[in-house]
Parts: C-alpha cells; sequence; structure tokens
C-alpha cells in the first residue's frame, strides 16, 4: 500500500502528499501533526501513530482509521465521511459535525458531539466505546451520540452536565443512568426496542471494527436521552 | 385585557381632506396599524403597533400620512426617561428580556464627528481627481516583512493571499436569515459590479450565490452553520467570527420561526429549529486555539484564502488583536458597540463594548510597536456611516471599512428599529415572502452601487484635498487629523493633535 513517512513532516508537507497520493494510503509515525486529511473527499487513509489536533476536520467523504490514539476536535464540523479510532479521543470530538460517523473504541474527553447537527438525510453518529468527559452533547441539535461505557471501571459514563442546552437529535447511553443528572429542558427514559432501532445497526457496525461481541454490548440497559423542545429559548425576550 | 402601561411610541397623524381611502396603508403594514372602518367610510388607526418605519407615508398617494412621536408623554425625569420606564413596563408584564435591533441608539461620543481633516495649502499642492489619476484600491492580507529577491537577483513576487477592493469599502456580515434573499441578491450583484466584497455572516451561502464567490467573504461562526468544504472553498476570504460590535461576548439566536425550508437549507439545519451560536467557540480558550482553528480553515482550503478573524472592540481590544496579529490569521475585523444587528439584548447592546474610532487608533498603534502591523490587515466597522468616516478611519490606521447598517438604508431600510420582528415592510429584515418581493434586488443593486459610486467620488476628493493621491499613502497618516473638543486622553489614544496645534 502507498505509505508516507511522517517523520519531521510539517501537518502542511504532510497533507500536501496525502493529497498527491494514491486513493488508500497508510501514514507512518504520526507524531502530533494536526489538520490530517482536512476537508478531504475521496481518501482512505490508514494512521499509525498519534494525530495531532483537528484530524479530519471539515472532513467531506474521506475514510480515515487512527490505530492509536487521536488527539482534541476530532472531525470538527465534519460533513461526510468516516473516522475510526482504535484508542482514546481527547475534546470535543464532532463539533458541529453535521455528517459522517465518529466511532471510538476507547474514552472521550470533554465536550464531546458539542453542537452535533443534523440536516436532511445527513444524520451524524458518534460513538464513543469507553467513557465520557463532562459536557457531553452540549448544545446538540441533532445526530446521535451514543456512548457504550465497555471499561471496566466504576467511573460513570459520563462527567457532569451532560445535554446541557440541548434542543435536537438523540443520545444513547449504555447505562441507566441513576446517577447521572440530566438539564431539565431534556427527558432521559429506558431506550424502548423502537428507540434502539436507531443504534443497533451502528452498534454491530462498531463492534465489527472494533472486535468486540455485539450481543453482549446490547444485552444492557440504554437509557435514550432526547430535548423536549427544539425551541428551548422561545419565551426568553421581550421586544424594545 | 389587563392594561399593560405601554404607551403608543408614535402617532400617526392622517389628513382626512387628502386620504381617498385607497387603503394602500392597510396593505402596505406588516405591523397591522391601518383599518378601513366601511360604516363611517374611514381609515383608523391601532397606533400601538406603529414602528415608524414610513412605508405609509412613502406610499400614500395623496402624502396624507405623517408618524409623530407621541407627545401625550409620561412625566419623565433626568433619571427616569420615558424609555428606562417603559422598559420597567415590559420587564414587568412578560418577564422577558429586552430584544433590540440595529445600532446602539445611546447618546455615547460620536469620535468621527470630534476629527476634522487637513487640506493642502500653498506649500504641497491638492490634486485634482477629475485630472490626475487617483488610486482607491486596497490589497488586505499578510504583508512581506521585507524585499525578497532569488538567487539571480530578481525580486520575490510571491505575496500570500489577498482581496483585492477597488475601493476601501466591503459589505459586513448580515446572514440570510437575519435578512432577507433579495437584500443577500442586492448585496452580492452590488459588490461584484464594485469590485469589492459583502459578507454571509454565519448563516451559510444560498445555492444561488455561490456564482458571485469571488466577491464573498464566508462566516464561520460558533454555530458552523452552513460550513462544508464547498462553502469553504466558494469565497475570495473566510472570516471566523468571534464577536460582534452590537453584542460581544455572546452568541446569536435565530428563532425556529424564522427557519424556514430555504434558511434551513442553507444553514444546513433541520426546519423550525432553532439556530444557536454558542457565545464562546468551544474549541477556543486562548489564541492557540484559534491558531488551531485558522490553521484548520487553511488546510482545508490548502492556503490559497485569507483568513479574517472578527473581534467586538472592547476593552483590552489592543492586546487581543496583538494575539490575533500572531495567530496566523490575515486580516483582523473589529467591530466598534455602535455596530448593528438583527437582533440583541437591549441591555448589551447599548452597554457593552468599547468606540471603534478609539479600539482602531489603539491597536494599529499596538500592531506598530510591536512591528506586526504588516502581519494583518485591519478591517473596521460599528458604525461608519460616510466617506468621511471611511477617510477619517483609514488615515487612522484601517486598510479597509465595513459597512452594513449604511448599505440596508441604501436599500430602504428606515432605520425602525424593529428588525427582531420579522415584519420588515422594506422587505429587508423578514423572511415573509410577500414582504421579501417588495425590495427589488435589480434597484437594490443599484442604489448600493450609486451609494458607494459616490462614496469613491468623495474618498478621492478628500484625498486630493490633501495631496494624496494614493489610499495607501493615507493610511495611519494621522497627521492628516485633528481633534475638536476632545480631552487629552482622547488625543491620546487616537494618536492625534487637537485642532490648532
Amino acid at each position: 500500500m502507498f505509505s508516507i513517512e511522517a517523520t519531521s513532516l510539517h501537518h502542511q508537507a504532510l497533507n500536501e502528499r496525502i493529497r498527491a497520493g494514491e486513493r488508500e494510503l497508510t501514514v507512518e509515525n504520526v507524531l502530533g501533526q494536526r489538520f490530517i486529511a482536512a476537508g478531504m473527499s475521496d481518501k482512505r487513509i490508514d494512521i499509525h501513530g498519534t494525530p495531532g489536533n483537528a484530524l479530519g476536520a471539515y472532513l467531506d467523504g474521506a475514510v480515515i482509521n487512527v490505530f492509536g490514539n487521536a488527539q482534541d476536535a476530532v472531525g470538527d464540523t465534519m460533513n461526510a465521511g468516516q473516522i475510526n479510532v482504535f484508542g482514546n479521543i481527547g475534546d470535543a470530538p464532532g463539533y458541529a459535525m453535521r455528517g459522517g460517523r465518529i466511532y471510538v473504541k476507547g474514552d472521550a474527553g470533554y465536550r464531546a458531539g458539542i453542537h452535533m447537527k443534523a440536516y436532511r438525510d445527513h444524520i451524524p453518529v458518534l460513538m464513543i466505546g469507553g467513557k465520557t468527559g463532562s459536557f457531553l452533547g452540549e448544545y446538540q441539535a441533532g445526530g446521535i451520540i451514543v456512548v457504550l461505557g465497555l471499561a471496566d471501571d466504576d467511573r460513570d459514563i459520563v462527567g457532569n452536565f451532560p445535554c446541557t442546552g440541548m434542543h435536537g437529535g438523540r443520545m444513547f447511553l449504555r447505562s441507566s443512568c441513576e446517577r447521572i443528572r440530566f438539564p431539565h429542558q431534556v427527558t432521559a427514559r429506558p431506550a424502548s426496542p423502537e428507540d434502539m432501532n436507531a443504534v443497533t445497526e451502528h452498534i454491530r457496525t462498531f463492534c465489527d471494527i472494533f472486535g468486540y461481541d455485539a450481543e453482549w454490548v446490547l444485552d444492557a440497559d440504554f437509557t435514550v436521552i432526547t430535548p423536549d423542545s427544539k425551541n428551548p429559548y422561545q419565551q426568553m425576550y421581550v421586544a424594545n | 385585557m389587563p392594561i399593560n402601561y405601554i404607551l403608543p411610541e408614535f402617532e400617526v397623524e392622517r389628513s382626512d381632506y387628502r386620504c381617498i381611502r385607497c387603503r394602500v396603508c392597510e396593505r402596505q403594514c406588516a405591523n397591522g396599524v391601518h383599518r378601513y372602518d366601511p360604516d363611517g367610510d374611514v381609515m383608523l388607526s391601532d397606533e400601538s403597533r406603529c414602528v415608524d418605519c414610513q412605508r405609509c407615508v412613502c406610499l400614500c398617494p395623496t402624502r396624507a400620512l405623517k408618524i409623530k412621536h407621541n407627545d401625550g408623554a409620561l412625566r419623565e425625569n433626568a433619571n427616569w426617561k420615558q424609555n428606562t420606564i417603559l422598559e420597567i413596563y415590559k420587564q414587568a408584564n412578560t418577564g422577558g428580556v429586552l430584544l433590540s435591533s440595529m445600532g446602539n441608539p445611546e447618546p455615547f461620543p460620536v469620535y468621527w464627528d470630534k476629527i476634522l481633516v487637513n487640506a493642502s495649502q500653498v506649500t504641497n499642492p491638492s490634486i485634482d481627481p477629475l485630472r490626475e489619476p487617483m488610486e482607491t484600491r486596497v490589497f488586505l492580507g499578510k504583508k512581506p516583512h521585507d524585499i525578497r529577491r532569488d538567487s539571480a537577483g530578481n525580486l520575490v513576487t510571491e505575496l500570500p493571499p489577498q482581496i483585492e477592493l477597488e475601493l476601501p469599502v466591503m459589505f459586513s456580515a448580515m446572514s440570510y436569515g437575519s435578512i432577507s434573499y433579495n437584500a443577500h441578491k442586492s448585496l452580492a450583484t452590488a459588490a461584484e459590479q464594485l469590485g469589492i466584497c459583502y459578507n454571509t455572516g454565519e448563516g451559510g451561502l444560498h445555492e444561488d450565490f455561490y456564482p458571485y464567490g469571488k466577491n464573498t467573504i464566508v462566516q464561520v461562526a460558533s454555530g458552523r452553520f452552513g460550513v462544508y468544504k464547498d462553502y469553504l472553498e466558494a469565497g475570495a476570504a473566510i472570516e471566523i467570527k468571534m464577536g460582534q460590535g452590537a453584542k460581544p461576548g455572546i452568541g446569536g439566536h435565530l428563532p425556529g420561526t424564522k427557519v424556514g425550508a430555504d434558511v434551513s437549507k442553507t444553514r444546513m439545519i433541520p426546519q423550525g429549529s432553532d439556530a444557536i451560536s454558542p457565545a464562546p467557540h468551544h474549541d477556543i480558550y486562548s489564541i492557540e486555539d484559534l491558531r488551531q482553528l485558522v490553521f484548520s480553515l487553511k488546510e482545508a482550503t490548502e492556503y490559497k484564502k485569507p483568513v479574517i478573524v472578527k473581534v467586538a472592540a472592547v476593552h483590552n481590544i489592543a492586546a487581543i488583536a496583538s494575539g490575533i496579529a500572531r495567530s496566523g490569521a490575515d486580516i483582523i475585523a473589529i467591530d466598534g458597540f455602535r455596530g448593528g444587528t438583527g437582533a440583541a439584548p437591549t441591555r448589551i447592546r447599548d452597554n457593552v463594548g468599547i468606540p471603534i474610532e478609539l479600539a482602531l487608533a489603539a491597536v494599529d498603534k499596538r500592531l506598530r510597536d510591536e512591528g506586526i502591523r504588516q502581519n494583518v490587515s485591519l478591517v473596521v466597522g460599528g458604525s461608519v456611516r460616510s466617506a468621511s468616516d471611511v477617510i477619517k478611519a483609514v488615515a487612522l490606521g484601517a486598510d479597509a471599512c465595513y459597512i452594513a447598517s449604511a448599505a440596508l438604508l441604501a436599500l430602504g431600510c428606515h432605520l425602525c428599529r424593529t428588525c427582531q420582528s420579522g415584519k420588515c415592510n422594506w422587505g429587508i429584515a423578514t423572511q415573509d415572502p410577500e414582504l421579501v418581493r417588495r425590495l427589488n434586488p435589480e434597484v437594490g443593486k443599484e442604489r448600493l452601487v450609486n451609494l458607494l459610486t459616490a462614496w469613491k467620488h468623495e474618498i478621492k476628493e478628500m484625498m486630493g484635498l490633501m495631496g494624496i493621491n494614493s489610499i495607501e499613502a493615507l493610511r495611519g497618516n494621522r497627521l492628516m487629523l485633528r481633534g475638536v473638543g476632545l480631552n487629552e486622553k482622547e488625543l491620546e489614544i487616537l494618536g492625534i493633535s487637537h485642532a490648532g496645534e
């Protein structure tokens, strides 16, 4: 396979080589280079090492596998494509993404899926295999966020203040969420089989990619969170 | 209905002698002020709905109408003005946050009006712009620090990407959503004809306007509405909106009622859903983070577009601008506290931020002192109202100005300041198809072109009288300015002398 050696390459040079390279390619020894594959559409990129911030920003159809951890702002404003991270991921993955998929085997940091959107037939999916930090799905306006919590420890599945300002989309947490406090403008309830229809296929794909037993993952309590209104601020103002 | 204590702000004065009961006023008023009573064959008015937009006055064929301030006033005093009292009533009635439109109307100093321009007399001749070539063209973007030559001794003329403008004025950001399709079309077509740029605001770019890309600045705000690869590549430059003069430090909010099919398509969000731009960019907490957004945009567009960072003029603006100039941005846009808005909380619009004149002078000086002025171009807005404001801004150090309220006035806006209602009778700040139709984009374009063609003439004349034949030679030329009625501190910040000195 076409391979790029990333050692001591600046991000601009690395992206130039990726653009100029073959459709399917491997990048070796990535060490913190930012903006990899920004805006790219017709590539299939395997990344070995640790890509820097804003991996796949504005991604427009490319498929990226990261065999390692990724840092902050993965898939910022992503439009289409897929990013699979075989490790953990930093803060704000999927910021304002409106299409495509981000699958993360491990944990995510703060503000995952913040201001995620949806548009016509674009329903973005952010799926975190482990657990996430605080502010999960803040301002969520569309799309699907799933956190599976497949980590064997006693941390809660999400940190503090999930769903603050949520006004669209759905969130699924593989937990009964007894200890999680949600804001008043959302409803959290046990996911019904109809609810699960929206995510079962994605979870199966996720399990295929990362080598989990899908039946085992699905055989658990899921909580679905939806906003009560898509116009949360309607009553706040008086014309002056 | 319980009494609400709200006095009608305006009075409709109708000359019964002139009125022919044609009911044009009734059809033209989206606020429902006018009504025909067939029993008495008389036109009636509900003044409580009137916003003084002057639509009925302008269209009344017999000039039978006048809108006047209601002189039946509350017993106000120097502390409790009528408006202050009415605002209390409105909040007590509803529990709502006061929401206003357009720029800060309060009587803060307008420094443009306290600055006078020099002219050549005797010792250096003025230039006649009708006879001599005058250059008003400007290029916005990073400029090189020094002259470079290649190994053969030839000049290296490669520059980072630039925006080319035929005169140092652009239409500033107004989103599709806050203003109408026809207003956007007027701005886009006028910008093309004038050789300048207009700005999409944070509402995305309507598919019909992609052909005007080279005259378009596309905006990326915290909500990232409509932002995707093709959008980023469509424009002449990309503007990151960090702040807006009318509402520094807070986000934007387009109510779901204004997100119809077309706006939803352009913003790439579901129809009827609120379009919320969070107050901060949730991935920006430092200059380093800003740098990350700047470079992610540059990477996505292969370094072919200048990146503008727009901020509101606030207290430490010089330090903020210094940071932005080091972030990799090519252009800094600063929006003063008198800048307009389609809707902002009244308290914020009227009390937050600083005047653009002081911000500009402070930023230009700071960047020069630090030797990084050429890293960025400076664009200023936040109430630039005339060609002389442009001249003064350039002399204070601006590369170009952003205008929005002035452009809307050219399109027919009468500054009634009720954009937030969505019922603009002039077809500008509305999405109601019946109202939008009232603004003919052909006429709109022509009026905008007229306005800026006139400004260009005035700019040339003012340059000529100073003995300057290129706008570049005016930039930062503060010796051309004198203050009147300003105190020493104000003069120090503006970096100008007092008239007579």
